[in-house]
This record gives C-alpha cells, structure tokens and sequence, in this order.
C-alpha cells in the first residue's frame, strides 16, 4: 500500500473481470472469525477480514448506565463502534465522531431487531466494538464480530447477523471493497442479513446507482452475507466443540 | 407510566389501522401531507428556506465564508451540513451535545447532498490550495411531527437553490452570483407498519414503526443515498418496492422545490 496520497485512479477491474487484488467481483476477501478470546468479557469475537482487524466484546445484561435509559419492558442494547487512532493512515482523532455514533446507532438497531430483550427487562446488553486496524467494510466487519460475541456470551437472538458491503467500481457491482475500491468507487451499500427470514436489518448507501444496479446489488449481497453466515457458525462450532483430546483421555 | 400506556394504545391503533391499508390521519399508505417551501425565509443567509411537512416543519439557512481547503483535496470548496433537533420543537428533545438522533438527520441529509454532487464543489474554489468557498447548510427543526430527514433535505436543497455567493462582502470577485446548483436530491422515508410499508410517517407512526426507510434518488434516475434506521428489517423485495416508489414520489417533490410554494 504504497500509495499514500496518490491521486490517480488505479485500474479496479481488468477487462477479464480481476479486482485490483485478483478477486472476481462475486468474491469476498479472506475472512478468519474468533470467538471468545477476551476472558474479561462475557463475550467476545476478533475478526480479520481482508486488512480489517475487528475486536468486539459484549457485557451483559447487567444494570443500565446511565440509569436514564432504563426500560421496564425489555433490555436496552448499548452499542459502541469506535474506531483507535493508529487504525488508518492519518492518525484519527480518539473518541467518537459524527461518524461512529451514527454507524454506533444503526448497529444497535440492527441487534435490538434480533435479540429477545424482552426476556431480560431493566438490564442493558453492552455491545463494543473496536476497530485496530481498518481497511474499507469495518462497519460490517464490526457487526459479524459483535454477533458471534452476542452468540458467545449466550444472548438468545432470533439469529446470528452475517453483513457485508457492496459497491460499484468502474461500473460494475462488486461484492466487498477493499479500501482502494472504496475510496476510488462509485458506491457503497452495506447491509446486514437475518438469515432466516431473509431480511435486512442494516441498509446504508451512498454513491450512485440506477434501480437495477441496486437489485442486482442486493441480491449480490444478500448471497454474500449468507457465505459468511456459514463461517460464523464455523467459528461458534470451533469455540464450543470439545473434542476426546480435551475430554481428557490421550 | 401513564405515557407508555398512552402509547401503547396508540400504536395498537395504528398497526390496526395500517393493516386495513388506512391511516389515523386520513391519508392513503402511499400519500404525503401538505407540503410547502418558502424559499428566502431568512434575509440575513446567503440562502435560506423553509420547509413544511404537515406540522414537521425545517428551516435551513446556508451561509458561504472564503476559508482554507482541506490539504487532500486543494481544489474543492468545502461542504458542511449540520442539523439541529432544538428543545422547542418537540417535547422529546433536550438542550445539550447532539444526540443520536439529530446527528443520524444530519448525516444522511448530507450523504444525498454530496453523493448527488447538488452543488460542484470544484467551483467554490477561488485559489487552489489556499483559498475556497466554505459553505454552511445548516438546518434547524423548528416542528418535529415526524419525518424529518425528508423535511430537512427539502428545505436544504432549496435554500442551495435559491443561494447567492457573497462575493463582494468578501472582496472575492466585483459582483455576487447564484450558487450553482446541479442536481437536486430528494429523499423519501417509509416506514414499516405490520406488513404494510407508509411513505411519510407522522411522529406516533415512527414511534409504532418497525423499521424506517429512507432512500434520495436524484433527477437522473440514480439513487443517490439511503439509509434504514429504527428497530425492524425489510426483505430486499421491501427495498425494490420502496427505491421505486421513492422515484415517483421524488419527482413531484422535486416539482416543488423548483417551483417553491404551490
């Protein structure tokens, strides 16, 4: 990534349909899911997806602070996206801005629309999410690794939130940008998938797009987000089978 | 408590009424309330406009200052949009920082400003590298009866519309002209109420919805923008639908800003 500042346009796609990283547009970065590596939290996920590095932990339910926000009826679900200040290439400035409180809210939103609050009235479930290291997509990267550590810390939910970004670069719809991509794109559409009812409960976009482009972004994402609903359940699977060596035999 | 209880029946009502395809107020799902602009409601702006939706009512006042470039781009204007959800316009809103909620208005009424490219921000550059146009859009809520992200941005692209960059006060150029304004972003919000999907909710219906909306499409066909927020998910076939309706609705919207009050 020796480009810093460069101003010129790299080519996005070669005309026998390559990403500037080799992927065909249907392709996903490589994406490695951990759950559970933080003891102190109740629980937790790392995600690297791509040059993306993601922690996430969960609290919870424990008592609401601040007390205001308290709910009689259900658990209110606290979200934090905040992304370190060594993340990008121009040290950010620390604490949250416009930007990570709006994709903090929608987030939250995203979970409130899937857990069974209802089950833990008066608490609130903390959900935070660290970006370490970030590379186009960290909102969808944060949201994977914040579900398996909500499935981690035995949150009962409708299902898990696989999410994933789509975007137009020279043109054409492409699954999962990486940063150049993003910045030098055309559009980005992150959304996030509840895969058994097969709706949306995370939908953002900015850029370009005529209606069709955007149908046939959806559908690209929606086959995208349920790749990586397989690698969740994958990780969940890994975290939690004991396998006869640990049982104690050998 | 008293108040939940209020709201509770409320909604009910609304759910109920939603999925007999009618409305508290009267409208059909896909209808809008009154809407009216009066462009140059503030003389004190370089531009300024209030927009009505029903009693949600925005008014926004656009201000340009000569001012310094960011270092990565040296030859574009700056662009700054900015929302306020003050104390008196709704009971819910409190003084103090921005809450969630008003920096969600702002940040999408910004997102279709610039990914619409409303205004070029090239040409607010006067030296590059050194000196640009710094424009203001600032948007204060005076009646928050609902859907304010649609009132915000109308009342935004009208005041850029109706802008005049004060060249003169600042000794930039001999005379002051007409802020270029080369597209026009509309955004259309829907909400989900049960299984039917309402175009312009009133504050109850956002307060009973499940899930919200909201896509800017511009006069070029393109969708410039969107956004879902609360609590509650749309099937991609939700989405298709509403993308389309938002291209009907936006059109006509569209007719108003250009034509101020009808």
């Amino acid at each position: 990534m020796g480009s810093v500042g460069a101003k010129e346009v790299p080519v996005l796609l070669t005309p026998d349909g390559r990403r500037i990283d080799g992927r065909r547009l249907d392709e996903l970065r490589p994406i490695k899911i951990q759950a559970g590596p933080l003891r102190q939290a109740d629980g937790s996920a790392f995600v690297e997806w791509g040059a993306n590095k993601v922690m996430a932990a969960v609290y919870g339910p424990r008592e609401v602070h601040p007390r205001h926000l308290q709910q009689n009826d259900r658990a209110v679900i606290q979200c934090r996206y905040n992304m370190a200040a060594f993340s990008v290439d121009e040290r950010k400035r620390p604490g949250l801005d416009r930007r990570s409180q709006e994709i903090s809210k929608v987030i939250g939103e995203a979970f409130q629309s899937v857990v069974f609050t209802e089950e833990f009235p008066r608490t609130s479930i903390d959900v935070y999410i660290e970006v370490l290291q970030a590379n186009a997509g960290t909102r969808c990267a944060g949201l994977v690794a914040a579900s398996v550590a909500l499935a981690d810390a035995g949150i009962p939910m409708v299902d898990l939130l696989p999410s994933v970004a789509v975007g137009k670069i020279s043109g054409a719809i492409a699954l999962d940008l990486k940063k150049e991509e993003d910045n030098f794109g055309e559009a980005d559409l992150p959304m996030a998938l509840v895969p058994q009812s097969g709706r949306l409960v995370l939908l953002q976009m900015e850029g370009h797009m005529t209606e069709e482009e955007l149908g046939t972004a959806l559908d690209l994402g929606v086959a995208g987000c349920r790749d990586i609903y397989e690698k969740m359940k994958a990780a969940l699977r890994a975290r939690y089978t004991v396998t006869p060596m640990e049982e104690g035999g050998a | 408590m008293s108040d939940e209880i209020t709201a509770d029946i409320q909604t009910t009502h609304i759910l109920d009424l939603a999925a007999d395809g009618k409305r508290v107020d009267g409208r059909g799902l896909d209808e809008y309330r009154t809407i009216s602009i009066v462009p140059g409601f503030v003389t004190t702006a370089d531009g300024s406009a209030l927009a009505r939706i029903g009693e949600t009512a925005v008014l926004c006042g656009v201000k340009l200052e000569p001012g310094k470039p960011f270092a990565d781009t040296p030859n574009a204007g700056v662009l700054t949009t900015n929302a306020e959800l003050i104390p008196l316009s709704s009971p819910t809103f409190e003084p103090g920082p921005p809450q969630p909620g008003a920096i969600e208005v702002s940040r999408v009424v910004d997102r279709a400003i610039r990914a619409a490219e409303t205004i070029d921000l090239t040409k607010l550059c006067v030296t590059p590298g050194e000196k640009t146009w710094v424009c203001y859009v600032d948007m204060h809520v005076l009646g928050h009866a609902g859907n304010l992200i649609d009132a915000s941005l109308l009342a935004a692209v009208a005041a850029l519309s109706h802008a005049t960059v004060p060249a003169k006060r600042f000794e930039v150029a001999e005379n002051d002209y007409p802020l270029d304004v080369q597209h026009l972003p509309i955004e259309c919000t829907f909400v989900r109420l049960g299984e039917s999907i309402v175009v312009d909710p009133t504050f109850d219906e956002e307060q009973a919805a499940q899930g919200r909306l909201t896509v800017a499409t511009d006069e070029t066909g393109r969708v410039v923008a969107m956004q879902k927020g609360l609590v509650g998910a749309f099937s991609p076939d939700d989405v298709k639908s509403v993308v389309r309706r938002a291209f009907v609705h936006g059109e006509r919207l569209r007719q108003q800003v250009r034509g101020g009050s009808p």
